[in-house]
């Protein structure tokens, strides 16, 4: 029992962070009539045809694949706020306000309604982007892992659990070690040992 | 649902009742997923589910039955289909974590009744077939004083063999307003809860009101082994969590 593995328990498979991002509200443009839908997980609707209507991703992106809708792509999800993330995301170490579950949302409405994307190829080359230049800084942060506490804002879920089992893993490591280091000895005796790598702040903290 | 998303939340007794049940599973899903013990299992929360799944179940067939429009069924369906998946994944991860800390979990009146009943008589069960399995395969060759199965042997003080979950450890916490240096000095033992996404953060020394801020971190901090007041700490912010569901950043 010991040596049984758990490296899926306690994460998250990206398809079920997909999942999550399922419950997002976006807005779609019904074409057809429908009356109000009482689901377990609330009520939507009713839907008129050319009026707009707040309903999850999941049901929007089943509504899409029947061809009952178009989707509004969300208000970040335009070039020119793209553009500007895009910018800010490389010019500073620091991540940008993206909505939590960007990439999924994304994702999803790259696949099932490319049609109602204005720009699709642009706007999809932006979010790779962005993408690609905040998980290059999840790396890099990665790297300046140390403190036993570390906060990082406006990280979304996925990148999140790319780390997860990563980071946890490593911040264990680290205290386990400190806690050697401290075991035998009291703090003072410590502060004796020169040779003991103590270039850890202080301040436990990162703030980002 | 929709205010509930768009604008910020001012009352959190509105925003608690106003929460559906499938939110307040999802978050249990997830803190159960993410944390390193067992929960204590939602068993109000799942009966409710459970009634309602079994009203949706009914409502489908009534409507297949008196051939409503097909693609209004299938809606229902799906979400029908997302709230099993929801209970099951749930229902799941514990009996995982059950079995995974099988004899601590018995042996520990506090994790115990954490348990429901099904789930103690799983962990019975499991406990005996697999105390009697190994009994007759490995451990009756084993010399006398090697054959306990909690224990590396007989001079043993205590049960060396029992894996015990790790409580001192790391979690990935989302906080639900942005959080200065200065709340994070492991000296003042902070306590995190661990979950992905709802994060609940609290501090003995200071509990947060439940103000919510658009400013969001992620924290990666240690979960000590939290004391009894931590406890009580813990269960404020699974009230103050409410907030931050189900999408924390795009809460205004």
């Amino acid at each position: 029992m010991a040596g049984q593995s758990d490296s899926n328990m306690s994460l998250f498979s990206p398809g079920e962070i997909e999942f999550m991002a399922g419950d997002e509200l976006v807005e779609i443009v019904p074409n057809l009539r429908m009356n109000s839908l009482y689901f377990i997980r609330g009520d939507y609707g009713p839907f008129h045809p050319q009026l707009a209507a707040q309903v999850p991703l999941w049901l929007a992106v089943a509504l899409k694949k029947r061809g009952k809708c178009t989707i509004r792509p969300p208000q970040w999800m335009s070039i020119e706020n793209l553009a500007q993330v895009l910018e800010l995301e490389r010019d500073s170490h620091a991540f940008q306000p993206l909505p939590f579950h960007y990439l999924e949302i994304s994702r999803l409405l790259f696949d099932h309604a490319r049609e109602d994307i204005p720009d699709m190829y642009m706007v999809r080359s932006l979010t790779e982007d962005i993408r690609d230049v905040r998980f290059h800084k999840v790396e890099t942060n990665l790297e300046k892992f140390t403190a036993s506490t570390v906060t990082w804002k406006n990280m979304s879920a996925m990148e999140v659990n790319i780390i997860r089992a990563f980071a946890g893993r490593a911040l264990q490591a680290f205290y386990k070690h400190d806690n050697e280091q401290q075991a035998p000895d009291t703090d003072r005796m410590l502060d004796k040992q020169p040779q003991i790598p103590t270039d850890r702040p202080k301040r436990n903290l990162k703030p980002r | 649902m929709a205010t509930e998303e768009s604008a910020s939340v001012m009352d959190d007794y509105e925003t608690l009742i106003s929460t559906t049940d499938v939110e307040l599973l999802k978050r249990a899903w997830r803190n159960e997923k993410a944390a390193p013990e067992i929960l204590q299992f939602e068993s109000s929360l799942v009966q409710r589910i459970k009634e309602q799944i079994e009203l949706a179940e009914q409502n489908v067939e009534i409507s297949e039955a008196n051939n409503i429009d097909p693609l209004t069924v299938s809606l229902y369906q799906m979400d029908l289909d997302r709230t099993q998946f929801l209970l099951r994944s749930y229902l799941r991860v514990r009996l995982q974590k059950i079995e995974k800390y099988l004899f601590y979990v018995l042996k520990t009146d506090e994790y115990l009744n954490r348990l429901s009943k099904q789930e103690q008589m799983f962990a019975r069960r499991c406990t005996d077939d697999l105390g009697s399995h190994l009994d007759e395969t490995v451990l009756a060759k084993l010399p006398d004083n090697y054959q306990s199965i909690l224990k590396q042997s007989i001079t043993s003080e205590e049960d060396d063999m029992v894996p015990v979950p790790r409580l001192d450890t790391f979690v990935i916490c989302k906080a639900k307003q942005y959080l200065s240096g200065l709340d994070f000095e492991p000296e003042y033992r902070t306590v995190l809860s661990f979950l992905l996404c709802p994060l609940r953060i609290n501090f003995v020394t200071e509990c947060p009101s439940l103000l919510l801020q658009t400013e969001t971190s992620w924290v990666f901090g240690t979960l000590r082994k939290y004391s009894a007041s931590s406890r009580i700490v813990l269960i404020c912010a699974f009230l103050a969590i409410v907030f931050l569901l189900p999408n924390g950043l795009s809460v205004a």
